[in-house]
């Protein structure tokens, strides 16, 4: 994974110093909260509900043992022994105090941590495919261009101060599992006839309360230009976009105001102004980057392992957790074992202090020193020999992080909600608790198959409801909590935002009404077919008449 | 209002005209996009440089074909959160526009050194404010990570030095 040169480790010193000054002019009164809010955001620090909240950027999700260990050391220390994944791939820490901050940024910095442009209208902590450098079907290795990204985007003089915050993916395979169609600028790299290296540029997708889908800008623009296309949409979206409703000011709007012909238009001539500047990113820049995430010193091993076998025919739990949890690796007699942060009844993406420690114990025994964060709210081994996968099985269930439910209806995504968030109309966590309480028969969840369920406590869609294939939205109806029901969505490459059901329910109404759903999902279900598949071929009539049969009484 | 110029509180030479204010015969004036495009030739004949002031929704395109007759142009910061302007100077700088870039409006020492990357070379700052206030904030790091219009090499071109330099020796 990338480590830091002089260069990088100075910037993050020199980024805490600075941050150091700023809470000591905010602390003496110096600034006013107002000129310091966009301050402390660009390092992490919001205020929510109770308290503040920081937010440590995991750059593309890829992180070491040691970082995992310090992350352990800030969640006992700052935050109440506990930190959570998010869905950008970063991880947050409840309750510090402000003048405990700057402290807390330079332990981070010395494990090359940091909380930089984290939140804020800035372009935010880069995500990537979790599976980069071990799936088989990726063109490259997308983490090498999240990190070039990361660079060029960190305190950039001229983008610092968006209309709003400006998301980036990348992802290298036509399997999306980094959202890109739903970032403002989405990458997927590609390889053209000449085997040369270009990307796919989506611009404009973003949840929300305005929810679009990325339009393609650019079919391939090559490698060297990345960083000079970047710019050029960056800048039109910085000097065009809409700055008087901050509802509208993301670049999603721009697009559709514009259109896409025209705003496409604009980008390019930017484009053709600047692409031959020293914006060209250089071969040996390129290749140093690459070095670092070369492939680890992988064994010559047989794609099939006997031992493996007769463990998942002899251990029928084993075998489940395998089938749900681990997926192929390209290299073969290795796999890809991803670790559900949904045990049944606990918050999505909460992690205990103890458990990052054995986690990071973990990492570096069986995965080469190195762990990734999901969007999904999940943690990757990304490199797990098949031989041990059985002895790494146990010891995450000694820490009940063993839990088979990837992909399925338990493993949701939830936003904070009500419990922290000063904006929801909803709590989004309990719920999830609920539903996973309903839905605890693993088997039921297996028979399921993939059903990705999502939920936001209100309607800036942090908990991607849009994208679930079921999606709750908390509403607020009269001072209660209500929860809207979406269906259809997918975060996917088959990319679509779900669609309203019907009126929303009560707190005490939902969970059934989401039960009501499935079950009919499984009466209509042609063989295997996965619950967006059913959706999509019956359309949303069904739903709707078993949801809300009265209104069909009314009808007839 | 207290003028920091590459770095030194200067005297302010300029007068900010306001739009129905009477057009002194010499000495240098800031006007409005729109008294530009109203009075362009009275104010190119007279004498005494001219600057043009454009709010943070008018575009250094508008003025584009003009910039071989102004000598300053102010980029308007109507809150510091609004950072339209580091594009505009930026522009500016392309356009081959070789005078004064000004920020005015709300400018805060925090944004200086974003300010100073992106080619603005004068601000209008508070009261009360030390140069040394001012400077300090844009010592803070040793090498940005990308190029802009400033002349700081980028941590990318320092690399390629530091190697180039451990393969010779
Ligand atoms: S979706 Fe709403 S409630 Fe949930 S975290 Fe985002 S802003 Fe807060």
């Amino acid at each position: 994974m990338y480590r830091y040169d002089e260069f990088d480790r100075s910037f993050v010193n020199e980024r805490v110093a600075e941050f150091r000054g700023q809470v000591a002019r905010r602390m003496s009164g110096e600034m006013s909260e107002e000129e310091f809010r966009p301050l402390r955001l660009m390092n992490g620090l919001y205020l929510q509900l109770h308290a503040y909240m920081l937010r440590v950027a995991i750059p593309y999700g890829t992180f070491s043992s040691v970082q995992m260990r310090k992350l352990a050391h800030i969640a006992r220390t700052y935050d109440r022994g506990y930190g959570h994944f998010t869905t950008r791939q970063n991880i947050q820490f409840n309750w510090p105090k402000l003048e405990q901050v700057p402290v807390l940024l330079a332990e981070l910095a010395d494990v090359e941590m940091h909380a930089i442009q984290t939140s804020g209208n800035c372009i935010r902590n880069v995500t990537a495919d979790p599976y980069a450098g071990a799936v088989a079907d990726e063109v490259d290795d997308s983490r090498i261009w999240a990190e070039i990204v990361r660079q060029w985007s960190t305190l950039h003089p001229e983008f610092t101060y968006l209309g709003r915050k400006f998301k980036i993916a990348v992802s290298a395979s036509d399997f999306d599992r980094a959202v890109i169609r739903f970032h403002d600028i989405g990458l997927i790299i590609k390889r053209n006839e000449a085997g040369e290296i270009g990307f796919q540029v989506w611009v404009g997708g973003g949840l929300g309360r305005t929810p679009m889908i990325a339009k393609v800008f650019n079919e391939f623009v090559p490698q060297e230009d990345l960083l000079s296309y970047l710019e050029a949409v960056l800048r039109v979206y910085n000097m065009y976009g809409r700055r008087d409703n901050k509802y509208k000011a993301r670049i999603k709007i721009l697009v559709h105001e514009t259109g896409l012909e025209e705003l496409r238009a604009q980008v390019d001539a930017e484009w053709q102004e600047i692409r031959n500047s020293s914006l060209k990113v250089p071969d040996y820049e390129i290749e140093r980057i690459r070095s670092y995430f070369a492939p680890p010193p992988f064994e010559k091993l047989d794609a099939v392992d006997r031992g493996f076998e007769i463990k998942k025919f002899e251990n029928p739990e084993f075998a489940r957790w395998v089938n749900g949890n681990v997926v192929a690796h390209r290299q073969p007699g290795y796999k890809i074992v991803n670790i559900s942060l949904k045990p049944e009844g606990l918050p999505p993406g909460d992690v205990t202090a103890d458990q990052m420690e054995e986690l990071a114990d973990l990492a570096e025994t069986y995965s080469f020193d190195e762990i990734r964060a999901t969007h999904e709210q999940n943690l990757v081994f990304a490199h797990v020999k098949q031989s041990e996968l059985f002895e790494l099985w146990q010891e995450l269930g000694e820490i009940g992080l063993a839990m088979p439910n990837i992909g399925k209806v338990t493993d949701m995504i939830a936003c904070p909600g009500l419990d922290y968030c000063a904006l929801a109309n909803a709590r989004a966590i309990p719920l999830a608790q609920r539903i996973s309480r309903r839905y605890a028969d693993l088997d039921k969840q297996f028979d399921l198959g993939e059903l990705k369920l999502k939920i936001s406590g209100c309607i800036n869609a942090c908990g991607h409801h849009h994208v679930g294939h079921i999606g709750l939205l908390g509403v607020d109806r009269r001072g209660e909590e209500y929860y809207q029901i979406t269906l259809g969505g997918s975060g996917a490459e088959d990319a679509a935002i779900g669609s309203i059901i019907g009126p929303a329910f009560s707190s005490a109404d939902v969970v059934d009404a989401i039960e009501s759903v499935i079950s009919l999902y499984v009466e209509l279900r042609d063989d295997n077919e996965r619950f967006l598949d059913t959706y999509r071929r019956v359309g949303t009539a069904p739903f709707k008449s078993r949801l809300y049969p009265e209104k069909l009484d009314a009808a007839a | 209002m207290p003028l920091l110029k590459d770095g030194k509180l200067v005297d302010d030479g300029w007068l900010q005209l306001d739009d129905d204010a009477v057009l002194p015969e010499a000495g240098a004036v800031v006007v409005s996009l729109a008294r530009w495009q109203q009075d362009r030739d009275h104010l190119i004949a007279r004498t005494g440089p001219v600057g043009v002031r454009l709010t943070a929704d008018q575009t250094p395109g508008l003025i584009r074909a003009d910039l071989d007759e102004l000598a300053l142009v102010a980029l308007e910061f109507p809150a510091f959160t609004n950072g339209r302007a580091y594009s505009y100077a930026r522009l500016l700088h392309r356009y081959g526009f070789a005078g004064e870039i000004r920020a005015v409006g709300n400018v805060l020492r925090d944004q200086y050194w974003n300010m100073q990357r992106c080619g603005f070379n004068a601000l209008e700052i508070e009261a009360g404010e030390t140069e040394a206030d001012w400077v300090a904030t844009v010592t803070h790091y040793s090498a940005p990570y990308q190029v802009a219009h400033d002349p700081a090499l980028p941590v990318m071109s320092l690399r390629e030095r530091r190697m180039a330099a451990a393969a010779q020796g």
